[in-house]
């Protein structure tokens, strides 16, 4: 198989690895991580001002935005108007009219609305947004969010932040198969391997915040997801072998010395 | 007189316009989206919206997230 370019709605990146912005012990860490990642795609939540501690720091100063896209989120958003609101925030405020869309259903396993999460692809993309929907593994779900006018489709791999790796392997293998958008495993990786997987089973990218963030060392971890991403890619379009139930040896029977 | 600025009572003297409060507040305009009484600014429209007595304004910026849990734009 040949490679074709990352594209999204027209936008060409050259890395398949996206990853967020949280969690980080500090701004500096988290530039170095993304240097370490070779993202050119990073999320941020959008939030209230504080405007009463002013001396924090911007998370712009941290990012080089003629290197790096930035995606504003709607992290913590639970209803589809307050994902609309915010993602019109999000693009006021910035940068670009393209938004990942969270609508999340329920506080502990983050797993999103998807009925308020496909109405709300619908508004925005009304309204000229880009919209990347962070979904589950539901090829249903993903062909809807596709029919509203997704430029992606985002199922996670397992809940955000629980580093549970690829749940669901046959759901997102069929989700590639019936993707006509670019499809992004979005949630749940953990470590490089599962990074990997979602590759090889034919992910366009995926998109990781706490596997990095989170890790013991973020920055030597961005540089395995790094590798893990283009030897995924690789695996995927070099055509693996298929899985047996026994051995077939890999050497010649005759010649053997002694039989 | 009073104003909500983001969900918290804020006390002004007079109205000013949106550009004005956020210099007074040492905002940079460039990185910042506004709400004003629930509508969405553009930006060039900084400079012409007054924030009048019991207005609601909301300044919101780009923070590292994706995941966790925080607190939410109030309706």
């Amino acid at each position: 198989m040949t490679d074709t370019p990352f594209t999204i709605a027209g936008r060409t990146f050259t890395s398949r690895l996206i990853v967020g912005t949280g969690k980080y012990s500090s701004h500096a860490v988290m530039a170095q991580a993304h240097e370490a990642s070779g993202a050119d795609m990073v999320t941020v939540a959008v939030r209230r001002v504080n405007i009463s501690d002013r001396s924090r720091e911007s998370l712009l100063d941290y990012i080089d935005t003629s290197r790096i896209f930035i995606l504003p989120n709607t992290a913590g958003c639970y209803t589809a108007d307050e994902a609309v609101r915010t993602a019109r925030l999000g693009r006021e405020a910035g940068l670009s009219n393209w938004v990942k869309l969270e609508v999340i259903g329920d506080e502990r396993t983050l797993f999103p609305d998807n009925e308020a999460l496909i109405e709300a692809t619908r508004t925005l993309v009304r309204e000229g947004f880009v919209v990347l929907p962070y979904t589950n593994d539901d090829p249903i779900a993903c062909r809807k969010l596709e029919d509203a006018g997704a430029a992606a489709v985002m199922p996670l791999g397992a809940p955000i932040g629980s580093g549970l790796g690829i749940q669901n392997v046959n759901n997102i293998r069929i989700i590639r198969e019936f993707a006509r958008v670019p499809l992004i495993v979005d949630a749940g990786v953990g470590t490089a391997s599962d990074a990997a997987l979602a590759m090889e089973l034919g992910a366009d990218g995926v998109l990781m915040n706490t596997a990095i963030a989170g890790a013991e060392e973020p920055v030597r971890m961005a540089e395995a997801m790094k590798h893990a991403i283009i030897a995924g890619r690789l695996a995927y379009l070099a055509g693996r072998i298929p899985r047996k139930a026994y051995a077939t040896a890999s050497s010649p029977a005759e010649g053997m010395v002694g039989r | 007189m009073k104003i909500t600025l983001n969900g918290d009572p804020f006390e002004l003297e007079a109205p000013l316009t949106v550009a004005d409060l956020l210099a007074r507040l040492a905002i940079d305009a460039r990185r910042v989206a506004v709400e004003h009484n629930l509508t969405i600014l553009k930006r060039p429209a900084f400079a012409e919206t007054i924030v009048s007595d019991g207005d609601t304004v909301e300044i919101v910026n780009f923070v590292g997230g994706g995941d966790d849990l925080f607190l939410i734009l109030d309706s």
